[in-house]
C-alpha cells in the first residue's frame, strides 16, 4: 500500500471537515477523491501533505507518518495545492529550477519524467509564471511537484479553473505519469473526470460514502435507473415525476432526467404518466448506472435536503 | 547552505525584478534625505513681526531698527494702534507684536526700567517659542548696549556684565541639518528594516506560495533567514549610501569609527527585522501589516529624539523609550558620527539591542512556527 488513511478526523471549531476517514491507495494507482465545494477534499490532502495535524486517526506514505516523520513524508511526496502557489514574479523555467535545487536535484537529471507535461510549456520558459494561462499555471504546477520524482503524487483539483481541452490533455498526462510507477491521488469536482480513475472515493461533509471501482462492471441489479430524453427538455417534468409514488428520486443530468424507482414494478407507474404527457419526441430507458449516479444517490440517501445541492453538481 | 543559497538567488531576483520596489528603495530616501534635510529646520526666517509704536522716541525707534536689522525679521505692520496689530496676528498675518506704550524712554531714564510687550501667535508651540527666544535675545543686546551708553556717559569707567560667550561642541556652527541628516538616516533604515521584511513574508502568505514552500525540505530557519538577510543587505547599503550622500551634499562630519558604526547598525537591524517579523507572524494581509507598521514606525520614530530631545521627555515617556530600537539608534549615530564615541561609550546601547535582538527574534520565530 502506498497510501494508508485510518480513521482521520479533523475538525474546525464547531465544523466537523473530516469524520472517521479511512481508505488506503495501491502502489501505482491512480485514485481519484470526488465530492461537492466544502466537502473536506483539500482539507484531507494538506494532512496528506504534512501541512496540517489530524486530530484522531493516522496517514501514512509508504509508511511514514504524516505527523511523526514528516520530514521524510516530503521527500516522497509532490504536492499541488488547489490554489496556484508558485512565484509569479518568476520565469517557468526559474520556478522549475528552483523546486529541482530545493529538493537538491535538477532540472536535467529529472527530465525525463516531466517531459510529456513540461514540452508544452517550454515555448514560454522565459515567461512570468504569472502571466501563464490558467491550464498552463496547472502544467508547470505539475512539473514543479514532479521535478523531485516523488513516489506519491497529491494533486488537489488540478483542473478547476481550466478549460475542457486543456483538461483532457491533463488527465492524458496524469495518466502518463502513472505509467511510470508513480502513484497518484486527485481530487476534483467533475463526475466525468473521477471515470478516468482506477478507483473512486466519494466524499461529503467530511465522509466518505463510498469507494467505487469505474472499471469493474456494476453488480447485476434489477433495473431501477431510467434516464429520459425529451425534444421539449425535461425541466417541466421534474416535479411530476418527484410526486409520483414509485419515485426514489429524479434530478437533472445534463439535458436527460435522472429517475429511481424504488422497485421495479414502479416502471409501470411510470410508463402511465409519461404516456399521460402525449409528447411523441420523448424516449426513455433504464441505464447502467454512472459515478455520478451512484454519488447521487448516496448523498440523498446521506440526506433529505441534500436533493436540491445535488442538482447542481 | 545549498537550500539557502538556493532561497538568496530566488529572494534577489524577485527583489530586483520589482520594478516599483527598487527604485522606490533608492529614489525615496534620496529625496526625503534632501527634502526633509533643508524642510524640517528648526530655524526660523522671515518671522512677521507688527510694531505698536505708540512712544516714537528715539529709544524705541532705536530697538524696532535692532529688530529691523535681523535676518530673521520682517516689519509687515508698523502703527501705533495697538487694536489694528492686534487684528493682524487673529487673521495670521503677522505672527508676533512687538508693543512699547507711550513713555517708554522716558520710564528707561526716569527709573532705569522700562517695560514693553510681546504678543506671539502660538498655535505652532515651537515656533512660538522660538520667536520668543529670539525676541529676548534682540532686547538683551538692545539692554546691554543702553546699559553700556550709561556707563560711559555717567564716567563710571568699564562695564561690568556677565557675558555668556556659548561654544558649541560637537557642531559649533550649529548646523541644523546634520542634525537631522543623520535622524534621516535612522529612519530609512528602519523603514527598509522592518516594513520591506514585513511586507514581503506577508505577500509570500497571501500569495499562497508558503503552501508549496512547506512542503519542500526547506527548513524554517532557512526560509526565515533568506528572507531576512537580503533586506539586510540591503539597510546597510542603504547606510552607506547614505553617508556618502550626506557627505558629498552637507558635509556630514565622520568623527567616530564607520565600522563601528556598521557593527551597531547590523545589531540595530537584528531587532528592526525581528519586530518586522513579528508583526508579519500576527497578521494575514499586506493591509493589516501596514496598519501595524505604520502605528510602531510613528511611534517609534516621534519618541525616538528626531526632533526634539529624547531626555527632555516626562521620565514615564523615557520609561517606555528603553522598548523604543529607534531611540537607541537616534542616539548611537549622532554619537559617533557628530562626537567620534568608541565602544566603551555605547556599551550600554550595544548590549540593550543584543538583548532585545534575542528576545524579540525569539518571539518572532517562535510566533512564526505556530502560525504555519
Amino acid at each position: 500500500m502506498s497510501l494508508i488513511i485510518d480513521h482521520i478526523d479533523k475538525s474546525f471549531g464547531a465544523l466537523k471537515a473530516l469524520d472517521q476517514i479511512d481508505f488506503e491507495v495501491r502502489d501505482g494507482e491512480l485514485f481519484g477523491l470526488i465530492g461537492p465545494d466544502g466537502a473536506g477534499k483539500s482539507t484531507l490532502f494538506r494532512i496528506m501533505a504534512s501541512l496540517l495535524i489530524p486530530e484522531a486517526g493516522r496517514c501514512t506514505m509508504h509508511g511514514y507518518d504524516v505527523v511523526k516523520d514528516y520530514r521524510e513524508v516530503r521527500k516522497i511526496i509532490g504536492y499541488m495545492p488547489g490554489r496556484f502557489s508558485l512565484y509569479m514574479d518568476l520565469t517557468v523555467e526559474e520556478n522549475l529550477a528552483f523546486y529541482a535545487r530545493v529538493f537538491g536535484t535538477t532540472v536535467t537529471e529529472n527530465y525525463d519524467l516531466i517531459r510529456d507535461v513540461y514540452e508544452q510549456i517550454a515555448p514560454f520558459k522565459k515567461r512570468l509564471a504569472g502571466k501563464l494561462s490558467g491550464g498552463m499555471k496547472q502544467k508547470l504546477a505539475l512539473s514543479c511537484a514532479l521535478i523531485h520524482r516523488p513516489q506519491i503524487l497529491l494533486l488537489d483539483e488540478p483542473t478547476t479553473g481550466v478549460d475542457a481541452v486543456s483538461r483532457r490533455e491533463f488527465w492524458e498526462m496524469l495518466k502518463g505519469i502513472q505509467k511510470q510507477g508513480i502513484c497518484t491521488v486527485v481530487s476534483t469536482p467533475y463526475m466525468d473526470e473521477a471515470e478516468m480513475c482506477d478507483r473512486v472515493a466519494m466524499i461529503q461533509k467530511g465522509k466518505l460514502l463510498d469507494i467505487s471501482d469505474p472499471s469493474r462492471p456494476a453488480p447485476e441489479e434489477a433495473p431501477l435507473l431510467y434516464s429520459l430524453k425529451s425534444n421539449k427538455g425535461v425541466y417541466a417534468y421534474l416535479d411530476q415525476i418527484r410526486n409520483m409514488e414509485a419515485c426514489k428520486h429524479a434530478w437533472l443530468f445534463g439535458d436527460q432526467l435522472h429517475v429511481t424507482l424504488r422497485t421495479e414494478e414502479g416502471a409501470v407507474e411510470m410508463r402511465a404518466l409519461i404516456e399521460s404527457w402525449g409528447d411523441p419526441s420523448i424516449t426513455w430507458k433504464a441505464i447502467r448506472p454512472s459515478i455520478e449516479d451512484r454519488f447521487m444517490g448516496l448523498m440523498e440517501h446521506g440526506s433529505e435536503s441534500q436533493l436540491t445541492n445535488g442538482e447542481q453538481i | 547552505m545549498r537550500i539557502l543559497f538556493t532561497l538568496l538567488v530566488k529572494e534577489f531576483k524577485q527583489i530586483f525584478r520589482n520594478r516599483m520596489l527598487l527604485p522606490l528603495m533608492f529614489v525615496l530616501p534620496v529625496v526625503q534625505m534632501i527634502l526633509l534635510t533643508y524642510a524640517a529646520s528648526l530655524e526660523m526666517k522671515g518671522i512677521r513681526m507688527a510694531v505698536v509704536d505708540q512712544d516714537h522716541s528715539q529709544a524705541s525707534r532705536l530697538l524696532v531698527s535692532r529688530f529691523q536689522g535681523s535676518p530673521f525679521f520682517e516689519m509687515n505692520l508698523a502703527t501705533s494702534d495697538y487694536l489694528e496689530a492686534l487684528s493682524e496676528l487673529t487673521s495670521d498675518k503677522v505672527d508676533v507684536i512687538l508693543h512699547m506704550q507711550h513713555g517708554f524712554e522716558k520710564k528707561l531714564y526716569a527709573e532705569k526700567e522700562t517695560s514693553l510687550q510681546l504678543v506671539v501667535n502660538a498655535i505652532n508651540t515651537t515656533e512660538a517659542g522660538l520667536i520668543n527666544s529670539y525676541c529676548t535675545r534682540i532686547v538683551n543686546d538692545y539692554n546691554g548696549q543702553i546699559r553700556a551708553e550709561w556707563f560711559v556717559s555717567d564716567g563710571a569707567g568699564m562695564m561690568k556684565t556677565l557675558d555668556i560667550i556659548p561654544k558649541y561642541w560637537y557642531n559649533p556652527l550649529l548646523d541644523y541639518k546634520i542634525y537631522m541628516f543623520s535622524g534621516i538616516l535612522v529612519i530609512i533604515v528602519t523603514l527598509i528594516g522592518m516594513l520591506l521584511t514585513a511586507l514581503n513574508l506577508v505577500r509570500e502568505k497571501e500569495m499562497g506560495t508558503t503552501e508549496q514552500i512547506n512542503v519542500t525540505p526547506i527548513r524554517k530557519y532557512q526560509f526565515l533567514l533568506a528572507k531576512l538577510l537580503p533586506f539586510m543587505i540591503i539597510a546597510l547599503f542603504e547606510l552607506a549610501f547614505g553617508l556618502v550622500l550626506g557627505r558629498l551634499l552637507f558635509g556630514l562630519p565622520m568623527v567616530g569609527s564607520l565600522g563601528l558604526l556598521f557593527l551597531f547598525t547590523c545589531i540595530y537591524l537584528l531587532v528592526v527585522l525581528g519586530i518586522g517579523l513579528f508583526l508579519s507572524t500576527i497578521s494575514q494581509t499586506q493591509q493589516q501589516l501596514m496598519f501595524m507598521a505604520f502605528f510602531f514606525m510613528i511611534t517609534f520614530m516621534l519618541m525616538s529624539g528626531i526632533f526634539t530631545p529624547a531626555d527632555s521627555m516626562p521620565p514615564w515617556a523615557q520609561k517606555i523609550n528603553l522598548l523604543n530600537p529607534v531611540a537607541y539608534f537616534m542616539k548611537v549615530i549622532r554619537m559617533i558620527l557628530l562626537k567620534g564615541s568608541g565602544f566603551g561609550d555605547i556599551t550600554r546601547e550595544f548590549y540593550s539591542l543584543c538583548i532585545y535582538a534575542t528576545l524579540i527574534l525569539t518571539l518572532a520565530i517562535t510566533n512564526y512556527r505556530k502560525t504555519t
